[in-house]
């Protein structure tokens, strides 16, 4: 093979006073990065294979490592930036598409950054989580009109109105769709417990479910993707909820392709296809083409589950996403699930990650307002993802419209995962996006689930903190109310479009 | 909508105020004068600052209890002619004058203020169709005239209320030759500069009157969901939420004001998890419904309407409340001391739970409450007045 052109990320600098030649750093890096040299007794680093992971930073026992960003050796360029130059390099070595792992790295605007909370101030009493009972509880799924009662509440009240099924949340934050396959057995498996302990749901993204986890199916949201993957009517029955996925963040427009190699006899079996077969998803539904499709599916899921589960359609935030989900609504969703510009993935090409989609905050205030002025937003609760990375996060999207957040990156992050972006690989150092049973062996479910609740009530306990700042003491007083929120540094188009004033108005 | 502005002339987001409530209801429907809600008001002085005070007098117009009774308050004589032209075009206006006032010494310029008793042009379908019109006009009016504001548009009733002391719009409005079987009243303090009457309390929408002690924190929710079912909140005051809810969940819904307080003051998750079905469904099912018009932040209100006040408080009990009975009267005050000085005889008074609603209902004897009930045997010597 010629020589490659694209120079090393990382510079891994080893200190010689401190490193025992333990070998650790060989044994965890699945890049083959460090290797040991039996005749001079010392260990060695190529960096060129380095995707800096921090795996054996991490455990080195004494502190020996240090990875580096590779100074930027290219002419300053403002044009032409080292990763333009390194993509290029790799395609006219391979011809190839470039692929890459979790949400988009690039520089747009976050707007979760220029948007600010408000909290009372002597009108009004700001109240103390820590005295008085401050609520996250969330219902998701169809919400009626209105109710028609009879009765008084002491005597014979009688509910006329029949509400459709709702998933009962105890923190407004869910593990978004991460399929078996894409992620290990082991993760899978911290997600559920997890969701379980925390009164939460995880979503099995389009991989089936293993029937060892089947027992977590009351926090099980099972997602019908266009692969169809291990979907049967056992796999419908035992989750709380359905999800149609049209679309991710990460890749609007594609579909997904498991590698045959990752596919092994438990994910064969759970995929329902041939050990080795490529699992290939469709760009879209070979069933959907146009939203009564969809109106199809999402019925065809709820007379298989008898009306008994709220069905959800998950799409990523495009230019068009108010009618788009104005029609999902209209088709029947008792939830809608929206991805955005930054949400993760197991593997994408990189240029559709970086260059497809819109930011989620614009998505969300541009959907949340659109379903209002047409009268339909009790009709479907809203869930919004990519990419929510902390409480703060959590709080203004649900003030901007969201009824809950979806997280996957941040859940992998508690987890251990380093956002290497090399997930595509399968060699996974933290034991999360791989099949290797060498690695998938490092993420203990038991801690990898403790880790994932303990997230989830620190964000809970922030988020109660935040709210009592603001003088609300549940958060349907918070949903929606942008009366909360303010705006620094954006321009009166971005402001109008999230619907919030700017800061000191 | 400028005129209505200028009590927000810095265009803030809503404009919010702490107050003194008092309200009273003989459950017998005899009329009664206003003496006792002047002088409760006069006891929480404190509670205001002279810039803003009002009534809410029901059973007030027996002689036209058909009409409509629009409170209408102009800037000038111009803004006046054209908000008559308006009625004109729409309804039958069966009698119309200034709203008797004299003036007072302290208070300020004063808009031009009178009442039109009106009928549709027509009969609506049913009653409930012919409420959504006037609702419509009323909005119409108040969003769309610049000089122009209907402060009162129920039968039967009417709303009084300006900037100055509760006294001064007392004798301004020459409260003391009027008479009702249900009185609300309002002492004001504004965190904002006032200016403009149609800020005061009570606010009024169809028979609907609120008076409001407090500042609501989900206001930004409340509005957005009331804005879907057809309301423009176009006052930025949180009061006017309250009025909208009402209409929406009590009207329209047709929900009883015991479920309407569930609505909008509604039991913890925990307490409703604790309750015995069938009321914990229908609990679970109000707040996943009309999640959005809860109630959030300190507040006490008096929402009244035909043959009904209800008195409501924040969950958390942010904002005082008390009630009493005397014989067949019902009263809801900000503070205890008021009542005890409107009706000295006073024989039950308490002080109601978060969430938990006073209601006083037109030909129903009213009753304490089983528990948490002071019963003053002898009336408590009166040091005030």
């Amino acid at each position: 093979m010629a020589l490659s052109l694209a120079t090393s990320q990382f510079i891994i600098e080893r200190d010689e006073t401190r490193c025992i030649a333990c070998q650790v750093c060989v044994r965890q890096c699945a890049n083959d990065v460090h290797y040991y040299d039996e005749e001079n007794d010392r260990v060695l680093s190529n960096d060129a294979s380095c995707v800096g992971c921090h795996r054996c930073v991490t455990l080195c026992p004494t502190r020996a490592l240090t990875v580096r960003r590779n100074p930027l050796e290219f002419r300053p360029n403002a044009n032409w930036a080292a990763e333009t130059l390194r993509n290029i390099y790799k395609q006219a070595e391979t011809g190839g598409m470039l692929l890459t792992g979790m949400g988009c790295d690039q520089p747009y605007r976050i707007y979760w950054d220029h948007i600010v909370l408000n909290a009372s101030q002597v009108t009004n009493p700001s109240i103390d989580p820590l005295r008085e009972p401050m609520e996250l509880r969330t219902y998701l799924g169809a919400k009626p009109e209105r109710l028609a009662l009879c009765g008084g509440a002491q005597r014979n009240p009688v509910l006329e109105t029949v509400l459709a099924p709702q998933l009962q949340l105890e923190v407004p934050v869910m593990f978004s769709a991460m399929s078996y396959g894409s992620i290990s057995f082991n993760a899978c498996a911290s997600l559920a417990r997890a969701a379980q302990a925390a009164g939460t749901y995880y979503n099995t993204g389009e991989g089936g479910l293993h029937p060892a986890l089947y027992e977590y199916g009351a926090n099980t949201i099972a997602q019908v993707a266009s692969g169809r993957f291990g979907v049967h009517l056992g796999y419908l029955n035992t989750a709380a909820a359905l999800e149609i996925k049209i679309g991710q963040g990460a890749k609007p427009g594609i579909g997904g392709h498991l590698p045959g190699e990752k596919v092994s006899l438990d994910i064969s079996r759970t995929r329902m296809i041939p050990e080795g077969a490529d699992a290939i998803s469709p760009a879209p539904h070979h069933d959907i083409y146009s939203i009564e499709d969809l109106r199809q599916l999402i019925y065809a899921l709820k007379e298989a589950t008898h009306y008994t589960k709220p069905v959800s359609v998950k799409v990523a935030a495009v230019h068009n996403i108010a009618p788009i989900v104005s029609g999902i609504v209209r088709a029947g969703a008792d939830i809608v699930a929206i991805d955005g510009l930054r949400g993760g993935t197991g593997a994408a090409p990189t240029v559709v990650r970086n260059n497809v989609g819109i930011p989620i905050e614009l998505a969300l205030a541009a959907v949340d307002q659109r379903l209002r002025e047409e009268g339909i937003r009790h009709r479907a609760s809203i869930v919004v993802a990519g990419s929510i990375r902390s409480s703060a996060d959590v709080v203004k999207a649900i003030a901007l419209g969201a009824d809950a957040v979806y997280i996957a990156t941040a859940a992998l992050v508690a987890m251990g995962c380093h956002l290497c972006q090399n997930c595509y690989t399968g060699k996974c150092n933290w034991g999360i996006a791989t099949q290797d049973p060498y690695l998938t062996k490092r993420l203990n479910p038991e801690i990898g689930s403790r880790r994932l609740v303990n997230l989830l009530r620190a964000w809970s306990l922030e988020i109660k903190e935040m709210m009592g700042g603001m003088g609300v003491n549940a958060i349907e007083s918070l949903r929606g109310n942008r009366d909360h929120l303010r705006g620094v540094g954006l321009n009166q188009v971005e402001l109008d479009t999230l619907g919030i004033r700017a800061a000191g108005q | 909508m400028a005129w209505a502005n200028c009590e927000n002339r810095y265009n803030d987001e809503r404009v919010s105020s702490a107050c003194g409530l008092f309200g009273f209801m003989d459950t017998t429907g005899k009329r009664h004068d206003g003496s006792r809600a002047i002088l409760a008001l006069q006891a929480m002085k404190e509670r205001g600052n002279g810039l803003g005070a009002g009534f809410a007098v029901y059973g007030l117009y027996p002689d036209w209890a058909e009409y409509y009774a629009f409170h209408v308050m102009c800037r000038d004589e111009a803004d006046r002619l054209e908000v008559e032209e308006y009625l004109r075009r729409y309804f039958r206006i069966a009698h119309a004058e200034p709203i008797p006032h004299t003036p007072v010494k302290g208070m300020g310029e004063t808009p031009i203020l009178w009442r039109y008793f009106v009928a549709l042009e027509g009969a609506a379908e049913e009653a409930q169709a012919e409420e959504d019109i006037i609702v419509q006009h009323v909005m119409r009016i108040n969003s769309q005239m610049d000089g122009a504001f209907v402060f009162s548009s129920g039968k039967d009733m009417g709303i009084f209320k300006g900037v100055g002391h509760p006294d001064q719009i007392a004798e301004f409005y020459r409260m003391d030759t009027y008479q009702g079987y249900l009185w609300t009243a309002h002492n004001r303090f504004p965190t904002n500069t006032p200016g403009w009457w149609g800020g005061a309390h009570p606010f009024g929408l169809l028979d609907w009157s609120v008076v409001h002690n407090g500042e609501i924190s989900s206001y930004g929710i409340n509005r957005r969901f009331l804005e879907m079912h057809g309301y423009l909140c176009t006052m930025r005051t949180d009061t006017e939420v309250v009025a909208y809810a009402a209409d929406l969940i009590m009207r329209r819904h047709g929900l009883s004001p015991e479920w309407a307080a569930a609505v909008l003051a509604s039991p913890l998750w925990n307490e409703i998890e604790a309750m015995p079905e069938p009321q914990r469904g229908i609990y679970r099912a109000i707040r996943q419904t009309y999640g959005p018009l809860l109630l959030n932040g300190p507040f006490t209100v008096i929402i009244a309407r035909t043959g009904q006040m209800i008195g409501l408080g924040d969950r958390i009990r942010l904002r005082p409340l008390v009630a009493g009975i005397k014989g067949s009267m019902v009263y809801i005050s900000s503070e205890l001391s008021a009542i005890h000085l409107a009706e000295p005889a006073i024989e039950h008074t308490w002080t109601p739970l978060g969430g938990e609603a006073v209601v006083a209902h037109l030909g129903v004897a009213p009753e304490p409450p089983s528990v948490g009930c002071a019963v003053s045997e002898v009336a408590p010597e009166v040091r005030y007045a």
